[in-house]
């Protein structure tokens, strides 16, 4: 059976169209990767933003009395909530990790991946009327008068909590020394859940129970 | 299925009452079985509608309590066990191994005072928390006490459940059972640390939630023991000292001989 030439001639064409279509194709794509690599520019173009230093109450545990001590320190606050809280508990940690600390607990800054902040389930019935604020990228209300009690869930990284001395008073005074200093600066946080990388988990290092919600505002530091 | 869920849930709390209804029920089985196979008869009904009645006025009765009046019970607590290590203590010993050889010498130096000793566990074995809450509810002991031990900090630590006191309830929740017994608890804590202060022991009082002791129903107290130090921080006395464990292991037990002494005096410690 023979191909008619008029079949012959079609079919050469879109084949010629095709291949043409495909370099083109291969050549706007290689265009268009140079093109965003041209853009690319790893250079600063604008000098990073320094919140200005302000006064901080960070409660400090002592493992020698079990008491809490409320110490003012002077650090770059955010003024975004979920920042704030994560600088302070930041600066807690690394004051803990510090060769001479009274509760030693290694790790320092790094080891809380985020800090969250929501509604708290008695807050006025506002739950959803703002959403969740990650550490350093969240959103608040805008309104202040909108904002009422707020849950605080931090997240803490696996290494931390691995590292973190096991025994019921150094445990219980890391818990409530978080819960104390977050209350202190964002007095609007009343209550504080933890997670460990995301995930929820029994207790710290075998004592602390971290499945309960702790009511940040019954931490009082030591006169 | 939902019925043993149930009956794990209330566990020690409930018991008697659980195990009582699943009995009632087991009975009216057995009598539907016995009407199925020999056709209704009016003997049967009126034997049936007697049982249930006399069983629905016997469980209205409250819950007989598991040990005999004036019967003093102490339970051990050696947290920890099998796959849970605990903590490293400072000399390498696991923090599972100390409170079992902790509880032991608590326990002997308790029988050898007359005192009626229930341990959790008397093993290198896994034992689960709501398993140690049943065990010391089951015991209907007047004091129990959590074993534990840790570097950190200095002397004895004692810790009672941080749950407001509540009044006791006929249904008390598994996981908050220990808020109707709160008040005794502190009272507890309170007559271990004079009896640690006596002896010259660094004492630390806290409030903290544990999952075992807050299921606890009696007076129960955390007791955490870590080295005894100086001024500076300097151990004076490390855990593994068997004379540090001696003289924690009889000042405890001489506690607990002074909290029996009161318990007898006050009929509150048999019922919160």
């Amino acid at each position: 059976m023979r191909i008619p030439r008029y079949q012959t001639i079609l079919f050469t064409v879109l084949l010629v169209a095709s291949v043409g279509m495909g370099v083109a194709l291969w050549q706007l794509r290689e265009r268009a990767h140079q093109r965003l690599l041209s853009g690319q520019d790893s250079a600063p173009t604008q000098a990073p933003e320094v919140a200005p230093s302000e006064q901080a109450t960070i409660l400090l545990a002592s493992d020698a009395d079990g008491t809490l001590l409320a110490q003012a320190q002077s650090l770059p606050l955010p003024q975004d909530p979920g920042a704030r809280a994560r600088a302070v508990l930041g600066k807690l940690l690394d004051m803990y990790a510090a060769a001479d600390a009274a509760h030693p607990v290694p790790g320092g800054a790094s080891s809380i991946a985020q800090v969250f902040l929501l509604p708290a389930q008695d807050g006025y019935g506002r739950g959803s009327q703002s959403g969740a604020s990650p550490g350093g990228r969240g959103s608040q209300s805008k309104d202040p008068m909108q904002m009422g009690p707020e849950l605080a869930v931090v997240n803490l990284t696996g290494a931390f909590v691995a590292s973190h001395p096991s025994g019921i008073l150094t445990e219980m005074l890391t818990v409530t020394s978080i819960c104390g200093t977050l209350h202190a600066n964002l007095p609007r946080v009343t209550e504080v859940r933890f997670l460990v990388d995301g995930q929820p988990r029994a207790t710290l290092a075998g004592h602390a129970d971290l499945t309960r919600t702790y009511l940040a505002t019954e931490v009082v530091p030591h006169p | 299925m939902t019925a043993l869920k149930e009956r794990r849930w209330y566990g020690g709390v409930l018991a008697p009452e659980v195990r009582y209804l699943s009995a009632r029920l087991e009975i009216r089985s057995i009598f539907a079985a016995i009407n199925q196979a020999l056709r209704p008869s009016p003997c049967i009904w009126v034997l049936t509608a007697c049982m249930t009645v006399s069983q629905l006025a016997a469980a209205q009765a409250p819950p007989v309590s598991a040990a005999p009046a004036g019967r003093f019970v102490v339970v051990l607590d050696a947290a920890h066990g099998g796959d849970d290590a605990g903590g490293r203590l400072g000399n390498g010993q696991a923090e599972k191994a100390f409170t079992l050889a902790l509880s032991v010498r608590l326990r002997s130096l308790l029988a050898a005072r007359g005192i009626q000793v229930t341990t959790t566990r008397e093993s290198d074995a896994t034992v689960d928390l709501n398993r140690r809450a049943e065990i010391a509810n089951h015991a209907n002991a007047q004091a129990c006490l959590s074993l534990h031990g840790s570097e950190s900090g200095s002397g004895v630590h004692l810790f009672v459940s941080s749950m407001a006191p509540v009044q006791p309830a006929r249904f008390a929740p598994w996981k908050t059972a220990q808020a109707a017994w709160v008040t005794r608890s502190l009272a507890l804590a309170g007559t271990l640390n004079s009896a640690l202060l006596q002896a010259g022991m660094t004492v630390t009082l806290g409030r903290t939630s544990l999952p075992a002791v807050d299921s606890m129903t009696c007076p129960a107290v955390a007791v955490e023991i870590a080295p005894e130090r100086d001024a500076g921080k300097k151990p004076i006395a490390e855990l593994d000292d068997p004379g540090y464990q001696a003289r924690v292991a009889e000042t405890l037990a001489a506690a607990l001989l002074e909290w029996r002494t009161d318990a007898w005096r006050t009929t509150e410690a048999h019922q919160p």
